[in-house]
């Protein structure tokens, strides 16, 4: 067997937010522990408002931690870095670049970009299948097609940690099922080690190796379970018995925290 | 050749396959440029002048009136209301005194000179008003109190503090224009996507790549709108200015004809400001149309 090293290592970590009118602060993230593996696909589901996209924006280094640490290689993450890149829930693409362009954005800002960037971007930019949108404005994509552009983006400064929060929630089913399969299909190609938030239980458990549920406000590690099914995957295992075991295992666990919290809601109104 | 079922072959027809000559009506009226909405914008235009050299007609041939039973129709007299050919003879006889030119030279450095100071000032000032929240705490009063009052007001101040040549136009011009493009800019600004600065932050941007990729180009369709509402403000100052004192000018030339009953020439003058509006609005548009190529456009 080989030793897998410790990608990503999160002690006891908490984010808190600010409240502009009360001055008190809100606990979005409440002791996580947690570790990922280099070259582990992982998903984070749980009920919504729970703290993913915060724990998410933490490991990018966008917003710090409160307490606890949060380690990448064996250093504290404090600012985003070349080794990571997010692939945003909104496309979020610079509506006045072209494809081109928008994908080499991240080099652009990591004072990369040089004469080889614009092949960088084709070879990106076939690799999502966008083969003759190079020179397209993002106005003139669907919506799927623009998420082909944000995660080409993300995919171009080569990150070691490819952090994506939910990225396919707006689109269609049949568009998400193809995205997925693409997803799996890229990152078969380059094993990086990728977080993936999602709130669609079985979008995380055709895509992850491990699954992890995190409870509702504030956000800790409810359930954490391998996925031990076979790759290279396909959309039949949707239909398996044992994926549809691993489908029941989760929801039942996001089912009795989304009652606890309603629950809880309702004692304090 | 081996033979091919009909979808054996899945080649991409070539670019030139996709294009279809559009039927010949359409072709010949795409050629020459004539949209319906240019033919009856045209013909409208063509129609008020006739309707209007037609008072002019009235006039001359019956000056008396004409009498329709008990009703007598009297055409206005030239000096309230001149023809278009009497504008025209007045627009000649400007020409051909020479003045023209100078009033022009002398209207035109007030309105560029207030007009391009308004564009860079206003532009940078939105620009740092919009991304620095202190600085717009602090200016803030001061250009609400500005832009509420009319800025013309300030003219007779200006005349004492600047006298009666260009640079009191100059100023009320420049105030004039100013803040409908500070106020803009910093809106585009403010307005900024959030999701695109996160994108910018989370690739690592500094604050001068983040302006220089997201608020600048991001702002730069509000920054158009100023500008555009920014020549109107502009046109009122000049001729405002020039009417109320001035040596040289369109408008003092307006003011000396309008005292001394040339009303004529008070039309000269108006399609001379109106043609110059019109200009900078144009060159405007195209300006935009470069800028914004990558808007959706509208079917
Ligand atoms: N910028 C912010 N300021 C204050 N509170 C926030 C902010 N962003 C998120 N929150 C709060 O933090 C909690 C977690 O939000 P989020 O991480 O977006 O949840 P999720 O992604 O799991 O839906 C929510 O209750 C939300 O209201
Ligand atoms: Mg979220």
């Amino acid at each position: 067997m080989r030793a897998t090293a410790v990608k990503l290592e999160a002690r006891r970590v908490a984010i808190h937010y600010r409240r502009q009118r009360s001055g008190l602060n809100l606990i979005a993230v409440d002791g996580v522990d947690l570790r990922v593996d280099e070259g582990e696909f992982l998903s984070i589901v749980g009920p919504s408002g729970c703290g993913k996209t915060t724990f998410l924006n933490a490991v990018d280094g966008l917003i710090p931690i409160a307490s606890g640490s949060l380690l990448l290689d064996g250093n504290e993450i404090s600012s985003p870095g070349p080794d990571r890149a997010m692939v945003f829930q909104q496309p979020s693409l610079l509506p006045w670049r072209t494809v081109t362009r928008n994908v080499v954005y991240g080099l652009e800002m990591q004072h990369r970009a040089g004469r080889e960037s614009r092949e960088t971007a084709a070879r990106l930019i076939d690799l999502v299948g966008l083969q003759g949108f190079a020179d397209a404005w993002p106005s003139e994509l669907s919506g799927g097609m623009q998420q082909r552009v944000n995660l080409a983006r993300a995919l171009a400064t080569d990150p070691e940690v490819l952090l994506l929060d939910e990225p396919f929630a707006a689109l269609d089913a049949q568009t998400r099922e193809t995205m997925q399969q693409e997803l799996l299909r890229i990152w078969g190609a380059t094993r990086k080690t990728a977080i993936f938030i999602t709130h669609d239980i079985t979008e995380a458990v055709y895509l992850a190796d491990r699954v992890i549920v995190f409870t509702a406000r504030p956000g800790r590690i409810k359930l954490d379970v391998k996925i031990e099914l076979p790759r290279p995957r396909d959309l039949r295992l949707k239909r398996d018995a044992r994926f549809i075991d691993y489908e029941r295992m989760i929801w039942e666990t996001i089912r009795e925290e989304v009652i606890r919290s309603e629950s809880r809601g309702q004692a304090i109104a | 050749m081996a033979t091919q079922g009909p979808f054996d072959t899945v080649a991409q027809p070539a670019e030139s396959e996709w294009l279809v000559q559009p039927p010949p009506e359409s072709r010949t009226r795409e050629r020459r440029g004539l949209s319906e909405s240019t033919v009856i914008g045209f013909a409208a235009v063509v129609i008020f002048f006739i309707l209007w050299q037609g008072v002019g007609f009235v006039r001359t041939t019956w000056p008396d009136g004409v009498s329709l039973g008990p009703i007598t129709f009297i055409a206005p007299s030239q000096l309230f209301l001149p023809a278009p050919l009497d504008v025209f003879k007045a627009f000649q006889a400007y020409v051909q005194d020479g003045r023209i030119w100078k009033d022009m030279a002398v209207s035109g450095q007030e309105l560029m000179t207030g007009y391009l100071a308004a564009v860079v000032l206003g532009i940078v000032l939105g620009l740092l008003v919009g991304w620095y929240k202190r600085l717009r705490y602090a200016l803030d009063p001061f250009i609400t109190f500005l832009y509420a009052t009319p800025r013309i007001v300030l003219l007779p101040l200006f005349i004492i503090w600047f006298g009666i040549g260009v640079e009191s136009k100059i100023a009320v011009v420049f105030l004039g224009a100013i803040f409908a493009i500070l106020i803009n800019t910093a809106a585009g600004v403010r307005n900024l996507d959030a999701n695109l600065i996160k994108v910018a932050r989370s690739f690592g941007a500094s604050d001068l790549q983040l302006f220089r990729t997201i608020a600048l180009p991001g702002s730069v369709p509000f920054i158009l709108t100023g500008l555009r509402l920014g020549i109107g403000h502009a046109l009122t100052g000049v001729i405002v200015g020039e009417l109320v004192a001035a040596q040289f000018g369109v408008g003092q030339m307006m003011a000396v004809a309008g005292a001394t009953f040339q009303s004529a020439k008070v039309f000269a003058g108006l399609f001379i400001i109106a043609g110059t509006g019109m200009l900078m609005t144009f060159t405007l548009q195209k300006l935009e149309q470069r800028f914004e190529a990558w808007r959706p456009r509208p079917n």
